[in-house]
């Protein structure tokens, strides 16, 4: 009976309590180096604006670039549109991979020069190419485009050919004009048939985007909100078109018209490219309720 | 004989109504179960959907899941989240783990990982002995959008999909909306990579903490600072696992450590589909900026804080298309994990459990001396 109770009493003993673990808090509390946030908030607005220009300055890396840090990303972004407007089309699109070296110097009195290695994907085709570029930002009172010059090991690697014959003959032939909107659309679908429309409106957005770019921005195409085929006496087909940039350093989105050519022998020529302006919403929003 | 048969009439009825009341509130747990299995995850959802799965899930997992209003958006909606979490045995203060989604309206993926990462614990947790232990330890809150009002706005049509603020109203003399609440952050407010204009989509308001949805965070967390382990913020898009300070002057006291864990969550996700992520401060590998929940989170005291900017590198951005919900939630899911499994051994395994079992023992053994001692006393 006893000993019966001593099983017992160590069984209950076991099954119950056990020692409150110290959590290892104390690298966790606040640092010695860490800074404390009133020091912050008392900082005056002109030191503000000094803090960032010293950061700014900081930036702007020279020599041997870091790959994966901004400013090699954003200039590779430019030799993605300027390989596009060179080689893009319905059926090929390219965008940057990877960067895998790059360099960074003043050119003195013209601007900024940066050479980079990098890796482009054909994202149709998924095959990836290798290319070498060089780029000038220029410097001056005005704000002109960047200068690129890019050579890739197997640019058209991929025989689009027939792929652009057969859309050609195909809205080239038909009574009625090609109309679509919102390419994607708000849930990123797009139509089959509508993607080569999508492809080429971001070819003609690509002659944008070059001349736009600086080494303070990154563009991509956000949407194509609009693409109307036009009627043409000539051989080109033609396509008027309002697409939608996002800039992601500032984060807009930048609305463009756009008026373009395209036929397989000739590629993407734009005619006309205006930007619209910035939307301000005087009028009442739309019933979200 | 009549009083017999009438005492047996009223327990019978008595018992028809308890029946009857148990089996609806058993089918409404039953609904809440079978709607949240047949719940479409690759879908976007609208807010009223997302408001509906919360309150399903938490009625359909009363033991792990409950939910908490902790504010409202600048138009008067619920800001609301999911505490998931199960009793610890050994009765021990829980921890916490916060994960925020849609600070940015038009960054659906958040929105729909947020659910994803949900369902993923709701399924798994009994079956995961791991995670099991993490939830006993750990308190995880899951606040599936936070800029409701922004994120219902871009369901209104075609052409307010890609808006990114708030929906305040102008400020005097402007006829734009809305605060970038990923500026509006208590942490070096206004310094860098904002603006003050009030029709800029990173336009940082008034003041830090002036719009409704970051104070609600900021107030909330902040009464918690002290057990928070871990603050994940999910954005989209760029494929980055951004560490803090978005300052470039600022550098977080456990920087190196916070690389290593981003590193780590970074090569689990790349295991998943061959996506690759970049792990590196703001200033680093996007740009300079102040302002955010993240470098709050950070500044306050929470050790491991980081932005995960989902899928994709340009291709669609924030129009991710549907059939990428999965595959870009999986990813993401295997990430969190890795940085929530870190701070959790880091907290509770490191140099807890042998200490528990020898104290253990020892009990046991002084406690059986005493029962002898006491039972023989007895005896005697």
């Amino acid at each position: 009976m006893s000993l019966r109770i001593i099983v017992l009493l160590a069984v209950l003993t076991g099954t119950i309590g056990s020692p409150r673990p110290e959590a290892d808090s104390a690298d966790m509390k606040a640092h010695p180096n860490s800074v404390p946030e009133t020091a912050e908030k008392t900082k005056s607005f002109v030191q503000e604006v000094l803090v960032v220009e010293k950061a700014e300055e900081n930036v702007m890396a020279t020599g041997e670039l870091n790959v994966n840090h901004y400013p090699a990303r954003r200039a590779a972004q430019v030799v993605q549109h300027y390989l596009n407007t060179r080689y893009g089309s319905p059926y090929r699109l390219l965008q940057v991979d990877k960067v895998h070296r790059g360099n960074a110097e003043d050119v003195a009195d013209s601007g900024r020069k940066y050479k980079l290695e990098i890796s482009v994907m054909d994202f149709i085709s998924n095959i990836t190419d290798k290319c070498s570029a060089e780029i000038l930002f220029p410097r001056g009172e005005q704000q002109r485009s960047p200068q690129v010059q890019a050579l890739c090991e197997e640019p058209l690697k991929i025989n689009t050919k027939a792929q652009e014959e057969a859309l050609y003959q195909q809205y080239k032939m038909n009574s009625s004009l090609l109309s679509a909107q919102y390419l994607p659309d708000s849930y990123g679908h797009i139509e089959p048939d509508m993607k080569p429309f999508w492809h080429l409106s971001i070819v003609a957005a690509s002659f944008i985007m070059l001349n736009e770019s600086s080494e303070d921005t990154l563009y991509n195409v956000a949407q194509v909100a609009n693409i109307t085929q036009l009627a043409t006496e000539n051989d080109q087909l033609k396509f008027d078109c309002h697409v939608l940039l996002h800039e992601m350093v500032s984060q807009e989105i930048i609305h463009w018209k756009l008026l373009f050519t395209w036929s397989p022998p000739d590629g993407v020529k734009v005619l006309q490219m205006e930007q619209l302006p910035h939307r301000h919403e005087g009028e009442k929003p739309p019933n979200t309720n | 004989m009549e009083t017999k048969t009438i005492t047996v009439w009223i327990l019978g009825l008595f018992q028809l109504i308890l029946s009857s009341v148990l089996e609806t509130s058993n089918s409404s747990f039953v609904e809440s179960l079978e709607s949240t299995q047949s719940y479409d995850y690759s879908k976007y959802h609208s807010m009223d959907e997302i408001y509906r799965w919360m309150q399903d899930v938490e009625r359909g997992n009363p033991e792990l899941v409950s939910s908490a209003v902790y504010g409202h958006t600048y138009e008067g909606r619920n800001i609301t989240l999911l505490k998931l979490g199960l009793e610890d045995p050994e009765g021990r203060e829980k921890k916490v783990i916060w994960v925020d989604c849609g600070i940015h309206a038009r960054e659906w993926i958040a929105p729909a990982f947020c659910q994803w990462f949900v369902k993923e614990i709701v399924n798994s947790y009994k079956t995961n002995k791991k995670l099991e232990q993490m939830l006993q330890n750990l308190d995880v809150y899951v606040t599936p959008v936070i800029n409701v009002d922004g994120y219902i706005f871009t369901w209104a049509n075609d052409s307010t999909r890609l808006w990114r603020k708030s929906r305040s109203t102008p400020p005097a003399g402007s006829s734009c909306y809305g605060v970038d609440l990923n500026r509006n952050f208590n942490a070096n407010w206004g310094m860098v990579g904002v603006s003050f204009d009030s029709c800029a989509n990173n336009y940082g308001g008034k003041s830090p903490g002036s719009e409704p949805e970051a104070k609600a965070v900021m107030d909330f967390v902040g009464r918690m600072v002290n057990q928070t382990l871990c603050f994940l913020t999910i954005h989209s898009a760029g494929q980055l696992i951004l560490m803090p300070y978005g300052h470039p002057e600022i550098s977080a006291p456990n920087y190196d450590e916070l690389v290593s864990v981003g590193e780590a969550a970074a090569v689990k996700m790349k295991k998943v589909h061959g996506m690759g992520y970049t792990v590196g401060t703001s200033p680093q590998i996007l740009y300079p900026n102040t302002g955010s929940s993240r470098d709050w989170a950070r500044l306050i005291g929470i050790p491991f804080s980081y932005t995960f900017e989902l899928r994709d590198k340009g291709e669609f951005s924030h129009l991710l298309p549907e059939e990428q919900i999965q595959p870009a939630c999986e990813e993401a899911y295997a990430g969190a994990l890795s940085i929530i499994t870190y701070v959790h051994e880091k907290t509770f395994n490191s140099s807890t459990l042998p200490n528990a079992s020898v104290f253990r023992v020892a009990m046991m053994i002084w406690s059986t001396v005493m029962a002898v001692s006491l039972t023989t006393g007895v005896m005697m």
